[in-house]
């Protein structure tokens, strides 16, 4: 099953690298508020038929465990059909 | 005579780069530096206190540190740690004891998104834990910095109680970097795990132009000689 996880970096949490990217977007003539810099991470699990939940619950446990810094990022699992 | 030394173990992680000057700098102050891989298992025998070195582990992958706080010689080492021995992590040894959880708080990237490469003064915050006992309060040491991520970040909650208990170091006298309260060195709780992002081993000779990180690494030495001695 294939996975993919978006992490952002929390709300309130400085972002330099999503500020250096709007003054770009700026400087390029875009109107852009806010910009903040994530990073997306997809991944295949190996489960059982019909294990969406076991899939998700070993993902959660992965950002958890390595995947996101819960100090500072937040994270979202999205499921491939499901 | 070498028996009397102490072995520091150094851990070595892909990518490390500070490892030969941390090792040669701990033998200057009478320590028996022993490089340990960062798949190995096991810390050495008699070992006395741990550094982990500067360098960028794992290519800073993911998230600097990241994947070097869960190899496997981490696991030895948070034993160790957790056995009440000595820990002290330069710059990216910081970053992975962040991300670890053995220190609190995270390294972030610089606010002015630079790398900062300088001789800095940071100010001795606390003159009692096991890694400043050779420091006077309030003392400023002149260290090198060099790296990109080195905004040291932790909630409001977290940054008041650290001050409080006197958990917060060494601070910039000047904040090169945008850590939350200049922070550059930060103690655990139980005071057996240090970071910081200065590098003491560069600065152990007035020929490197400061001779301040043997203040700290001395002191270190100091403690694992004691732990080694205890132990036997």
């Amino acid at each position: 099953m294939r996975a993919t996880v978006l992490i952002r970096p929390k709300q309130g949490i400085l972002d330099p690298q999503g500020e250096a990217v709007q003054g770009s977007l700026r400087k390029l003539g875009f109107a852009v508020g806010q910009v903040r810099v994530g990073r997306l991470v997809d991944v295949e699990v190996e489960v059982e038929a019909n294990g969406s939940d076991d899939a998700r619950a070993q993902i959660k446990r992965m950002c958890d465990e390595l995947l996101a810094n819960p100090l500072i990022e937040s994270y979202e699992i999205r499921l491939e059909g499901s | 005579m070498s028996t009397r030394r102490p072995t520091v173990a150094i851990v070595v992680f892909p990518g490390s780069n500070d490892d030969r000057d941390a090792a040669w700098a701990l033998g200057a102050m009478g320590a028996e530096p022993v490089f340990v891989w960062h798949d190995e298992t096991e810390l050495p025998d008699k070992t006395g206190a741990v550094l982990l070195p500067g360098g960028f582990s794992y290519g800073d992958y993911l998230r600097c540190g990241s994947m070097a706080s869960v190899a496997p010689a981490m696991d030895a080492v948070r034993r160790f740690a957790e056995g009440g021995g000595l820990v002290l992590g330069v710059c990216n040894g910081f970053q992975i004891l962040c991300e670890a959880r053995l220190l609190p708080g995270v390294l972030r990237p610089n606010r002015q998104l630079e790398f900062v490469c300088d001789d800095v003064a940071v100010r001795v915050e606390n003159p009692a834990t096991v890694f400043t006992s050779r420091c006077r309060d309030g003392q400023e040491l002149v260290l090198p910095v060099k790296h990109g991520e080195g905004a040291w970040f932790a909630d409001e909650g977290t940054f008041v109680g650290l001050a409080a208990r006197g958990q917060i170091v060494l601070r910039y006298a000047q904040n090169v970097n945008g850590s939350l309260g200049a922070v550059a060195g930060v103690v655990n709780e139980r005071g057996n795990v240090m970071g910081l992002m200065p590098h003491p081993e560069h600065a152990v000779d007035p020929l490197l132009g400061s001779a301040d990180g043997g203040l700290l690494l001395a002191a270190l030495v100091d403690a694992a000689s004691e732990r080694v001695l205890a132990a036997a």
